[in-house]
């Protein structure tokens, strides 16, 4: 099953970058992720690990994950290692204006679970959609209020230099 | 002879001195005195019964108790795993809440309160939650009745890791590091009339509490709620299968009696029942580390009293949450 959300933040780039590549900010914005924890020296980057779990249902599905993309400040992808089969990725794109358009994409089954894996994969999308939609929304909000608290800071800082 | 040389394998790798054979290893190998004493019982019975299918069954019977451990086959359960999602997520409307509270690595005995008559659907529900939490790759051994294994749906559960209760299998587990889910209360437990089942029943048995200082592994408690309202339990008939001598031959110590879907009277719930959709949901308490709560020589009695009027604490909160029976 593949899952695609996206929404549009009023930032810039490399901030939305930022903020969804720090792995502290995961349990902050993600919804119904109930843990995300760097496993290993790497925290960022390509090659770093993840130990992810997501509510999903009557279970906490995820497993350890690792990041196989990482173009800055555009695209990041990772891929299961252990655990549900998983395919993710976040794509940003500059708009014009400073504004970010922001891509998340989840692909996810039990190779070889026959017919019941299609059926959960079926019964869990919509539960996941909204998981998605949420993460999304829940972004839009910390960033933008990231960039207006970072936008204050800066005149502050011009009016006292004046 | 084949099947036999099977047990003696599997006996064998699981710790059994080599060169062993029938007599040495029903002597090295006291769980499986039990299993001999259900196959000659069976047998003896086939015997009466002039069928001639008494010893090929005990056989049968014997190969598939003789557990070894690596029957648990981690790519079978987790292809298992979306089946099960599917049922506990939309018939059970299962929960399972503070599973960070066992510990990430090494041996752990999981002692939980047991429901459901022969379809203990929480079992089922805290197998896929721990699969999905800890991962399919870590050892998790369930301890189940001979009887359990010895019917064909033994062959299913084999490779999640259910293994026929003894102490010797227990011990294995953990030696090899594994989470082994107990059920201290067994068949009396599970068996319980509706009335009573909201506590916490382990018949005092304490066998646990000794394997678990002498391994070395900490008590996690799991307290499960909604089992015991998938049928309308109502006696546990252990006269009557004190009566039928089902208790000597077979380990038994019940003769169930319950209402229950597609039966209606159901009297031994041998060929199961489907269970009503029941709300389930499963609180993993923190883990208690015997010897750090009670010293070096902890008083099984102490121990137990003070497991049961936690895990019953535990459960009487979930009672409290729980508005209406079956609905949750």
């Amino acid at each position: 099953m593949r899952l695609n959300e996206s929404i549009e933040i009023a930032a810039p780039r490399q901030l939305v970058w930022e903020y969804v590549t720090e792995p502290s900010n995961c349990l902050h914005f993600m919804s119904g992720v109930t843990r995300w924890e760097v496993v290993g020296e790497q925290r960022t980057g390509l090659g770093s690990r993840y130990r992810m779990l997501l509510r999903v249902g009557s279970a906490e599905v995820g497993g350890l994950i690792e990041v196989v993309e990482w173009q800055p400040p555009g695209d990041m992808a990772w891929s299961s290692v252990l655990g549900v089969d998983q395919r993710g990725r976040w794509r940003l794109r500059e708009l014009d204006d400073g504004r970010t358009r922001v891509e998340l994409r989840y692909a996810y089954g039990v190779a070889g679970a026959g017919i019941s894996g299609w059926i959960a994969e079926l019964v869990s999308a919509p539960q996941l959609g909204d998981h998605l939609r949420r993460s999304l929304r829940q972004l839009k909000r910390e960033v933008e209020h990231e960039r207006l608290r970072s936008d204050a800071a800066r005149r502050r800082r011009e009016r006292a230099a004046a | 002879m084949a099947g036999q040389a099977t047990v003696a394998d599997r006996a064998r790798r699981n710790g059994a001195a080599r060169g062993d054979r029938g007599g040495g290893l029903r002597s090295r190998l006291p769980s499986l005195r039990g299993v001999t004493r259900l196959g000659d019982g069976l047998a003896g019975f086939g015997k009466r019964a002039g069928a001639g299918l008494g010893r090929p069954v005990a056989r049968r019977i014997q190969r598939s108790l003789a557990a070894d451990l690596d029957d648990r086959d981690p790519d079978y359960v987790r292809e298992q795993l979306p089946l099960l999602w599917l049922v506990m997520s939309l018939w059970f409307r299962g929960e399972v809440r503070g599973l960070g509270n066992i510990p990430e690595q090494g041996p752990v005995l999981l002692v939980g309160n047991h429901s459901g008559g022969n379809v203990p659907a929480d079992t089922f529900l805290f197998t896929l939650a721990f699969s999905t939490y800890f991962g399919v790759e870590r050892r998790f051994h369930q301890l189940a009745h001979n009887l359990v294994l010895a019917f064909p749906v033994g062959r299913m559960l084999r490779p999640y890791g259910t293994v026929a209760a003894s102490r010797e299998h227990a011990q294995r587990a953990l030696d090899a590091d594994a989470a082994v889910l107990v059920y201290p209360g067994g068949d009396w437990e599970v068996h319980r009339p509706i009335w009573e089942r909201n506590r916490i029943d382990f018949a005092r048995r304490k066998g646990f509490i000794q394997l678990a200082l002498d391994q070395g592994a900490p008590i996690v408690p799991v307290v499960a709620i909604g089992g015991q309202e998938t049928a309308l339990f109502l006696a546990r008939g252990d006269r009557i299968a004190r009566a039928l001598g089902i208790d000597r031959l077979l380990r038994l110590k019940v003769m169930p009696i319950s209402i229950a879907l597609p039966w209606g009277l159901n009297v031994g719930d041998f060929l199961g029942h489907i269970p009503l959709p029941s709300k389930l949901t499963i609180e993993v308490l923190p883990p208690v580390d015997l010897e750090a709560e009670f010293g070096d020589a902890p008083e099984a009695d102490e121990v137990y009293d003070y497991l049961v009027a936690r895990m019953q604490e535990a459960l009487s909160t979930l009672v409290a949450e729980r508005r209406f029976p079956v609905l949750g």
